[in-house]
């Protein structure tokens, strides 16, 4: 039997170990698991966690990577941290992508400057709209978030491709599934520094990421809204006495987090793709909330936790390429992590006492024994 | 022709239903597992597996349950035991059904299976129309109502049933009176596992006899949506099955008949109708209270 | 003694690394899936022609694959991977890879890109592709002359060009052997579902089809067909022990005499993107004549059946252009003239219409 008894405060050292441990423990069963596919079990790490940055450009497409993942869950902490469950940032990444994209498709004659900035506007735009959707429900008619925001990621995956293969789609294309290439202008261009030129696909976005990672950091800490939002997450009742209003702060996490995730959709395309296609959608929207969960829901941890899971889907390919091992193995690798984190977690907020049944009862009549004074 | 169709739509539930009725039963006792998708595609992999292996079907289905008990294990042991947070350890634990039934079943693809035989009953099967929709299914079909029948009844009508939804509903005040709060919780939690485990088996051993990653194809979230559409009311779970199976379908045969709604926004149609229904229900507070159950989600700590 | 034997030695070991030495370095070619071989269709044909390749050449080529690649940005870093590790031809295997491989293509000018099913290159990047409704016509001619209730289904993927010419050919061929056979379509709007293939199949057979063809590439609509008692023909590969009762024939995409040809161009120095028939066909687009496409065993089929499949294959092989007007829309409109026929760009441009015989209308 598990005894919880929660702890008043958590070090931060008690946090980093718990993580360690964690992660070694997730080591330890993925080798066990490549063992028992026949696999040599160092390898399959090696090809995961090392190789794949093993080379200085492949460190920059790591940040590539870890780009949208960055972008989302920096927003997802918001809805989190208020204990709004935000499940759709896919489709809410997948809308932002579609409002730039007409942006830059309808709009793209305006002066060049501009363009980007509009279209990041747009993008934001665009996802915050989508979470709207579930935040007005909720608001209004205390509907579930989770399940709301959940089925629009299937209704904004169906819209995507209904758009990009209809009104959208390039005439030039063969009635291919491709809207025109966006504007130069409208593309996110690749870093390219003088002396030491590219750097794989390396772009601004990234920067982009990071700082928003850290505006996301300061707000949450150090100003009353973030002040409101995780008061309203972690004593409602607090809240409400001191006159926050619990819709006001669903519907700003909502629209942080749906704007966050809709600005990585922009970001994404902008970038890396350079049009629209009926997928754009690549599991990224799922893959930060876990990344939010990694980073404790501490937004600075988010750029860690981004690379880390980055780290692993690259791993997947490059131990696919090198050993011939399955793909579906990230998933696995993912899901153990998640698992041993969350355990971690428990660790962390509570001291975990094993008994056996029969102790814990003796223990509480002694306990209360002892409070009474003695007879 | 529309018979055909009925039957298409009938078989298409029943997945549904068992995942749903499962999640129902788990939601009632007060916990929310999310990660119906990974223990609908574990049991599908391991009874197709078993399936072939043996060539014994029902081995198969048993497998499917067993697999999808033991992954919800998994989850039962981290939300109950170890607190952790229930939205968080349902997405991992779809994530990580996802990827491991991948990988088990990667030596599987490409294999095939007789599908369930259908039973036949002396006069009842030959009856026209009748005949064939109500009284020729195969036995996991038939399973699924009376699971239906059977869960409604113990939720209603037995005392374990009322200790179930009072630790849902208040799972203080049931810990107070002596009740097993985590207890009772685990074995709802299996037992949301084995009717997932059983509804994604049905998939590859009746409605297309192979296996394929990820061939649940998004059916565990209905099944979510499909638990607050029905109110968290057994009965109301077969009703929307069959209507969502029913949407599905019609999105199909309307393409065949020719109608120009552009097969996207028929797709669509299923994702919509929960949302409108779930709109419907919540925003009707008596409704909502009366049903949902108030600890949904929320952990339960001893000696507070 | 002892000097001797170390002298014999020594010189055994210089032979042996000059030996090892002369050989030449493997010529590295690397693949790029989007599903995997498991499939049994797409991906798994392209799997078959790898290995075939591999035995082919023996020492002399050293082939990886990766599966399970994303269209997109991670497509990209996987090709850029593959070039950096030394691959000389890369082959990618889905039209998502387009742009991807196009952007890589030009960082790495050494490196030859054949892209397949796509229609855009660059100096050092050519495209490949099947004529796979070649397939299908013989496919139409068969259904015609098999159906009894005039009704065939046809679970198509995506609205493409590759989809058209493929439904459009077999509506011809269906047409030339039954005026009064009428074709339903399904677009799937994916490539490979099997549980949404299952139901659009059972739909189609609800709806009276007692023949059907897919586009699609899981087994699932043949083992509705086997299941309901009817006929169906296999998709990119044989998909017999699925259906053996069922299956009538199937399409086999042959890629190994475009792989091996295109390796030996490389290996030989003479590979070009060259100018092609039409830049959107690109390079290298071949069918039945050449043997990249197969038609499996013709079976469970009646003999005069079976001998008009084999005088249509016949005909394909012998260079019949099946997109040969007149032929008409179903709505009566004339979309390819009398004396007219298609040439390879016309394929991609002008092939959005549903031929006679074609229910309904083309979705958007």
């Amino acid at each position: 039997m598990i005894n919880l008894v929660p702890r008043k405060e958590i070090p931060l050292s008690l946090t980093l170990t718990t993580t360690a441990v964690a992660v070694a423990l997730t080591l330890i069963a993925g080798a066990a698991i490549f063992g028992v596919l026949g696999y040599d079990p160092l390898a399959a790490l090696y090809q995961f966690f090392i190789a794949p940055v093993s080379r200085g450009y492949q460190v920059a497409d790591l940040f590539v990577k870890a780009c949208p993942l960055i972008i989302i869950a920096s927003g997802l902490v918001f809805s989190y941290r208020a204990n709004v469950w935000n499940i759709g940032a896919e489709g809410q990444m997948i809308l932002g992508a579609m409002f730039s994209g007409y942006v830059a498709l309808y709009w793209g004659g305006m002066p060049a400057p501009l363009l980007l900035p509009a279209m990041i506007l747009a993008g934001v735009l665009g996802g915050l709209a989508w979470a709207m959707i579930p935040a007005i429900l909720k608001t209004r008619f205390n509907t579930n978030e989770i399940l709301v925001s959940l089925m629009l990621t299937y209704v904004a995956v169906l819209f995507i491709d209904w758009t990009v293969r209809g009104p959208w789609r390039d005439p030039m294309s063969f009635g291919f599934p491709l809207t025109p290439m966006y504007p130069d202008a409208g593309m996110i261009a690749r870093v390219d520094l003088p002396g030491i030129g590219r750097l794989a696909q390396l772009h601004w976005g990234v920067l982009g990421a990071l700082v928003l990672s850290v505006a996301a950091w300061f707000i949450l800490r150090r100003t009353m809204v973030g002040f409101q939002v995780q008061v309203m997450g972690d004593a409602p009742r607090a809240g409400r006495f001191a006159g926050f209003s619990p819709a006001l702060v669903t519907v700003l996490v909502l629209g942080i987090s749906g704007g966050a995730a809709g600005l990585a959709g922009m970001v994404e395309v902008s970038a890396n793709i350079g049009q629209l296609q009926p997928n754009i959608s690549f599991g990224y929207g799922f893959t930060a909330i876990i990344v939010a969960f990694l980073a404790r829901l501490n937004p600075l941890g988010v750029i860690v936790a981004g690379l880390v899971v980055a780290l692993a889907e690259m791993g997947g390919d490059a131990a696919q390429i090198a050993m011939g091992i399955p793909k579906v193995v990230t998933g696995v690798f993912k899901g153990i992590l998640l698992f041993m984190l969350l355990a971690g977690e428990t660790f962390n907020r509570f001291h975990v006492e094993f008994r056996l049944p029969g102790t814990a009862a003796r223990a509480a009549a002694t306990a209360a024994t002892k409070e009474s004074g003695s007879v | 022709m529309y018979e055909e169709l009925i039957l298409t739509v009938l078989m298409t539930s029943v997945p549904l239903v068992y995942a749903a009725i499962g999640e129902l039963v788990v939601e009632r006792s007060g916990v929310l597992n999310l990660g119906v998708e990974g223990m609908m595609l574990m049991g599908a992999v391991a009874a197709f597996g078993v399936a072939m292996i043996s060539g014994s079907l029902f081995l198969g289905v048993l497998a499917g349950a067993l697999a999808g008990m033991l992954t919800a294990s998994l989850f039962g042991i981290l939300v109950l035991g170890f607190a952790t947070n229930q939205v968080a350890t349902g997405l991992a634990l779809t994530i990580f059904g996802t990827g491991l039934s991948g990988l088990v079943g990667a030596p599987l693809i490409g294999k095939a299976i007789e599908g369930l035989p259908q039973i036949s009953l002396p006069v009842l099967s030959d009856l026209p129309v009748v005949g064939k929709l109500v009284f020729s299914h195969d036995l996991v079909a038939y399973g699924s109502v009376v699971v239906v029948v059977t869960v409604a009844y113990f939720l209603k009508r037995t005392r374990a049933g009322l200790v179930l939804r009072a630790i849902g509903d208040n799972h203080d005040s049931a810990h107070a009176l002596g009740y097993p709060v985590l207890g009772v919780r685990f074995a709802a939690v299996l037992f949301g596992g084995m009717m997932a485990g059983i509804g994604g088996a049905y998939l590859p051993l009746m409605l297309t006899p192979h296996w394929a990653e990820g061939m649940t194809a998004g059916r565990g979230w209905i099944a979510l949506a499909l638990v607050v559409f029905a109110s968290w009311m057994p009965w109301r779970v077969l009703v929307g099955a069959l209507i969502f199976g029913g949407i599905t379908i019609m999105q199909l045969a309307g393409q065949a008949e020719g109608w120009t709604i552009p097969s996207q926004f028929l797709s669509m149609l299923p994702y919509l109708a929960t949302i409108i229904v779930l709109v419907l229900i919540s925003g009707n507070r008596e409704f909502a209270l009366a049903n949902s159950p108030a600890c949904l989600g929320r952990a339960f700590h001893a000696g507070k | 003694m002892k000097k001797f034997i170390k002298m014999m030695a020594l010189t055994a070991a210089a032979i042996g690394m000059s030996a090892g030495a002369a050989v030449a370095e493997p010529l590295k070619v690397g693949f790029l899936y989007l599903t995997t071989p498991g499939d049994h269709g797409w991906t798994y044909a392209h799997e078959l022609a790898r290995q075939e390749v591999q035995a082919h050449f023996g020492d002399k080529v050293e082939t990886t694959f990766v599966e399970n690649v994303p269209e997109g940005p991670d497509a990209e870093r996987v090709v850029r991977e593959l070039a950096r590790q030394g691959n000389q031809v890369i082959f990618g295997t889905s039209f998502g890879y387009m742009d991807p491989m196009l952007k890589v293509s030009k960082d790495f000018p050494d490196v030859k890109f054949e892209h397949i099913t796509g229609y855009k290159r660059s100096g050092n990047m050519a495209t490949g592709n099947i004529r796979f409704y070649e397939g299908r016509y013989v496919q139409g001619i068969v259904a015609g002359m098999m159906t009894k209730t005039n009704k065939i289904g046809y679970i198509a993927p995506f609205p493409i060009p590759e989809a058209y010419q493929g439904l459009n050919a077999f509506a011809i061929g269906m047409r030339e052997a039954n005026p009064n056979a009428e074709i339903m379509v399904i677009w799937a709007n994916t490539w490979a579902d099997p549980v949404k293939e299952a139901d659009a199949a059972k739909v189609l057979v609800a709806q009276g089809a007692d023949v059907m063809a897919q586009h699609t590439d899981t087994p699932a609509m043949l083992q509705t067909a086997e299941k309901a008692g009817i006929h169906g023909f296999g998709q990119a590969s044989d998909m017999k022990e699925f259906a053996p009762n069922a299956q009538l024939f199937s399409s086999v995409n042959n890629w190994a005499p475009y792989y091996i040809e295109k390796i030996e161009q490389v290996l030989d120095g003479s590979w070009s993107t060259g100018d092609g028939p039409n830049h959107w066909a690109g390079n290298t687009w071949k069918g039945m004549a050449d043997g990249y496409l197969e038609l499996t065993t013709f079976e469970n089929m009646p003999a005069n059946v079976k001998a008009a499949a084999e005088a249509a294959a016949a005909k394909v092989k012998g260079g019949h252009n099946i997109f040969t007007g007149p032929i008409k829309d179903n709505k009566g409109n004339v979309v390819i003239k009398a004396g007219d026929a298609l040439d390879d760009g016309r394929l991609w441009s002008d092939v959005f219409f549903y031929a006679e015989g074609i229910q309904g209308e083309m979705p958007g």
